[in-house]
């Protein structure tokens, strides 16, 4: 394997909240372009495994390098790591006081130094990928969660990422706007971006991922792409959940 | 993870779960902790340098002054004057005066008994012993027993109000003043919300005014003004004329933060209540303001905390609460020049009652949150 | 919401009759009150309306911003008065916002001994009475400070006694003009700099510094002028004459008390407020900033700033006008604002009413604009709501 072609290493990655070892010896390799889906119950460190990726969460053993970048408390490698990944949050966290095309033109003028008029451009290019343009002077106050949820899709892809990091992004939404998102996310993939999604949504994964990682009590129990992982799970435990969300 | 063993049939295999290891020494204990805390970075290592400093500089002192050199036995001639430590005897000498004023000696087992049974009611509030209902008409009906014993008359010797002092004063001016205060401002909010314009302008041109001018105006007024206002020859006390001014004001207040609770009880709940047929006081009185009181419950404490802080501005029109009685001893000539024993003394009884008050609206906040 | 009259009594007429009653009965009760002042005033000898104003005062004041002896009138001893008070108010919340801002922030640094420092403080000052801090300022701190002949020299030509705080006075010589003229200038130069330097930033794309610049200008101009013209400014240093010192800008200890204590007590409530709205972020949004790889600080000026003060600005309002209404504490320790001015008059002749009721047409105006002011501020930070 040309090291090149690894996006995402995890090495050994354990971290503790206090004195609760959240993460457990976390060893993942995600290569370019590949699709991976996070499963488990929840409190199995999902979120946390994934918010170590951009250093929203800080591990306290192990490695961790992102495109050939270790992740260390230096600032610089930290602010290089962020702005080549991109996050999509389960409550949109978009900026309420901004407009739409100000929530997505202001990483690329703040991180990147972008002149506003081609951060602008980008912008609505980007918007029109997800289908929603003609929002672009209003407040996130005044859309939708799906269409919210697309505008925080549209914001990360505006620094152009070479990774997206899904955080149940359709955790927070009513049913009958998942499906727009998960198009929107659907397209993405088959762009051939490279995908860390957490997701409960088993049809998303089916559809899309390369592998299926299912995760539980902080340590990474079992993972295979899907068609194995789904029909025929090696572990107890594998079994014991798919059962229950699939029931 | 284990690597597991080559994949046979339909065998599934039985997982074992890592254990847990504590965490590392660095991250966890002492070392982690300042590091995380206190020194991570430039800017904070410096300000942590600077704030040690300061401590240094400031603590070690203080506590000599107040604890390790101060006097607490010894008469007036124990504490020689530029002497460096606090003089702790002066406020035992005085702690008769600081607490019930110029109360005559020989009665002092009533305030002693009244104090009692206010801080029972205190601990029965706190502790949450009765339900709200029962506590409220409590705390409405034992003012007045207590009043008789520290008042007289009806059996005990009259004691004139102008002996009335110190911390009992404070506590009985704040005490009368928000219980009086409170419906009268849930009056006041009501008559605000109303739709008879006179009503309405009555109770905005009440409440603005007196939220817009200080305290001391206000007392000056009830001091001062309200003499001129009476009939000529009806003469009220001094003390009853400041309990009205503390009154007035208190409930002008008191009608914003109720107006904020009433502003959030939706429409439906009107609607519910007329169509069971409840009149307008009904209303109010059953459905609306216990639900917006219980909403307010938190800026209503900081309200009664407030006006006991406020109690201190009485010096000003002549009453002698417990800062006037604190700044008075420390003009005594036997125990000059221990003024910062006496403020300190002060701010100590001050700082007591009202965070305990504050706290207690915080556990009722948190309550509310659980519910 | 209001309740619907037909809540209350049904019926039309009826609400009007009870209106009609009781304006019958506010007017026929304000009568009284008239007659029964009226009778009083007779009584004691008092006299109506603002005559006073022109008789003489006979009373000294001790900080007076305009030239004051006790010859003076009535009239202008209260409007001196006045003048303290706007002073005090207007000092004051400078003053106790940007220490208020300090403390706020404080209290949610990632500093713990910042931070728990910041907590003692305000919950120490938030649990006393002001009247306790202005008293123990004034009779304890100031107090305790040196006589005039034993004064602290401090740096510049600065001494500090129980006396007063003395400093040098500037004297302007003529050709200062010029100097005041370039601070103006660099004023209008650095507003401009940040003006261009925002267009400069959407077009390129690069961030310049111009707050550094701004403020260089600011500061480096007037030097630079004052040194051009030959130095036009000289001091007048305080000297010790006899018992006390003479000359040089003096700041009295009642005011030094009231401002010290009024400021760093206003400062604990502004504190809080700081906090709460910093605090009101959600903090996924941090989290969302944070992980596009944009700074710290420019977290905390475009996204943090902006929706705190939405939570700031109108508690912060109830603050400014408690510390207004809160100087009004000065006529416990001598210093001469318009409560304490006031009071000395109706000491003198009695017309209480008429003083009462200018205090509070002062105060009632002062807190219209404050709330004017801060109401505007208010309406500039509001968000678009669906």
């Amino acid at each position: 394997m040309v090291s090149k072609d690894i996006m995402i290493q995890m090495i050994d990655v354990n971290k503790w909240y206090g004195n609760f070892h959240v993460l457990k010896d976390i060893n993942l390799t995600v290569h370019k372009g590949e699709r991976i889906v996070i499963c488990g119950p929840s409190g199995s460190g999902k979120s946390t495994l994934i918010r170590c990726i951009n250093r929203l969460e800080e591990h306290q053993e192990g490695r961790i390098i992102i495109d050939g970048t270790e992740l260390t408390k230096n600032l610089k490698n930290i602010e290089k790591i962020r702005s080549e990944v991109g996050m999509v949050f389960q409550s949109f966290n978009l900026f309420p006081h901004l407009t739409i095309l100000q929530n997505l033109t202001f990483a690329p003028i703040w991180a990147r130094r972008m002149p506003r008029a081609e951060a602008e451009k980008i912008a609505i290019k980007h918007l029109e990928r997800v289908r929603i343009p003609e929002q672009a002077d209003k407040f996130p106050g005044q859309l939708s969660g799906g269409q919210q949820q697309r505008v925080a899709i549209a914001r990360a892809l505006c620094m152009n990422p070479k990774i997206m990091l899904f955080d149940e992004p359709t955790s927070a939404l009513d049913p009958e706007m998942i499906k727009e998102v998960l198009d929107v996310m659907v397209e993405l993939a088959n762009e051939g971006i490279t995908m860390v999604c957490v997701s409960h949504e088993m049809g998303f994964a089916k559809t899309v991922a390369n592998r299926v990682v299912f995760m539980d009590g902080g340590e990474i129990v079992e993972e295979n792409e899907p068609n194995e992982f789904f029909n025929n799970p090696r572990w107890d435990r594998t079994q014991l959940f798919l059962s229950q969300i699939l029931s | 993870m284990s690597s597991p063993p080559p994949w046979s049939g339909s065998n599934l295999l039985v997982f074992e779960p890592r254990p847990s290891r504590p965490a590392p020494r660095q991250t966890v204990g002492m070392i982690g902790w300042l590091q995380t805390n206190l020194f991570n970075g430039w800017f904070n290592s410096i300000f942590t340098v600077i704030a040690l400093g300061f401590l240094w500089q400031t603590v070690p002192p203080i506590l000599s002054w107040a604890i390790l050199d101060a006097v607490w036995t010894g008469g007036s001639d124990a504490c020689p004057p530029g002497y460096e430590g606090a003089c702790w005897v002066f406020i035992f000498n005085k702690f008769r005066v600081l607490m019930v004023g110029l109360y005559p000696g020989d009665h002092l087992w009533r305030p002693i008994l009244a104090g009692g049974v206010f801080i029972a009611l205190a601990l029965v509030t706190v502790l949450r012993i009765l339900n709200p209902k029962k506590l409220i008409a409590l705390w409405f009906l034992i003012p007045l027993p207590i009043y008789w014993l520290i008042a007289g008359g009806l059996g005990l010797t009259a004691v004139d109000q102008s002996l009335w002092g110190g911390l009992m004063l404070s506590l009985g001016l704040a005490t009368i003043g928000v219980l009086i205060s409170l419906p009268l401002g849930i009056l006041l909010a009501l008559g605000r919300r109303s739709n008879i314009a006179v009503i309405k302008a009555i109770c905005v041109g009440v409440i603005e005014p007196v939220r817009g001018v200080p305290l001391i105006t206000i007392l000056f007024m009830a001091s001062v003004m309200m003499p001129l206002f009476l009939p000529v020859g009806l003469n009220i006390n001094n003390l009853l004329r400041v309990q009205i001014g503390i009154i007035l004001f208190s409930a002008a207040y008191m009608a914003e933060v109720v107006r904020g609770g009433l502003q959030a009880i939706p429409l439906g709940q009107y609607d519910a209540a007329k169509s069971l047929g409840l009149n307008y006081w009904k209303t109010t009185a059953l459905i609306v303001l216990p639900q917006a009181l219980r909403h307010v419950i938190p800026s209503l404490i900081g309200r009664c905390i407030a006006l006991f802080k406020d109690t201190t501005l009485v010096i000003i029109v002549g009453l002698l609460d417990l800062l006037g009685m604190v700044k008075a001893s420390a003009q005594d000539p036997e125990w000059l020049g221990h003024d910062a024993e006496a403020y300190v003394f002060c701010a100590l009884i001050f700082w007591i009652i009202c965070f305990s008050m504050s706290r207690y609206g915080r556990s009722l906040e948190r309550q509310k949150e659980e519910e | 919401m209001n309740i619907p009259s037909r809540i209350l009594k049904g019926g039309r007429l009826t609400g009007l009759l009870m209106q009609l009653v009781v304006v019958a009965g506010i007017i026929y009760f304000g009568y009284l009150l008239f007659r029964n002042t009226q009778a009083n005033l007779e009584a004691r000898n008092i006299a109506s309306g603002f005559g006073f104003f022109s008789v003489e005062a006979g009373f000294p004041i001790s900080n007076a911003l305009l030239p004051y002896t006790p010859a003076n009138t009535y009239g202008y001893a209260f409007l001196v008065g006045v003048l303290n008070t706007l002073y005090v108010a207007f000092l004051g919340i400078i003053a106790t916002t940007l220490i208020g801002i300090f403390i706020g922030v404080a209290r949610v640094s990632s500093n713990w001994l910042i931070a728990k420092l910041a907590e003692i403080y305000v919950e120490t000052l938030r649990n006393i009475p002001l009247l306790l801090v202005l008293f123990f300022t004034y009779g304890v701190v100031l107090a305790s400070l040196p006589g005039p002949r034993a004064s602290l020299n401090l740096f510049f030509g600065c001494t500090i006694n129980n006396r007063g705080l003395y400093l040098p006075k500037p004297l302007f010589q003529d050709d200062f003009g010029f100097v005041l003229l370039a601070f103006v200038l660099g004023v209008i130069i650095a507003v401009l700099v940040s003006r261009w330097s925002v267009i400069y930033r959407n077009r390129i794309g690069a961030a310049i510094p111009s707050g550094w610049i701004g403020s260089g200008i600011i500061i480096g101009l007037p030097i630079t002028t004052y040194f051009a013209m030959g130095s036009p400014l000289s001091w007048e240093i305080a000297v010790l004459k006899g018992f006390n010192f003479q000359g040089g800008i003096v700041f009295r200890p009642e005011f030094s008390a009231l401002m010290i204590g009024l400021v760093l007590y206003t400062a604990a409530f502004i504190g809080e407020n700081v906090r709460s709205g910093i605090q009101s972020v959600d903090v996924g949004q941090i989290d969302a900033a944070k992980s596009f790889g944009v700074s710290k600080g420019t977290i905390m000026r475009y996204i943090v700033l902006p929706q705190a003060l939405r939570v700031i600005i109108p508690a912060t309002t109830n603050d400014y006008t408690s510390l207004v209404k809160n100087s009004s504490l000065a006529v416990a320790i001598g210093y001469p604002d318009m409560v304490s001015v006031g009071g000395t008059i109706i000491g003198q002749n009695d017309q209480a009413i008429e003083i009462i009721g200018l205090w509070m047409a002062v105060y009632l105006a002062i807190n219209l604009i404050i709330s004017t002011i801060m109401n505007w501020a208010n309406s500039k930070a509001q968000l678009v709501e669906r």
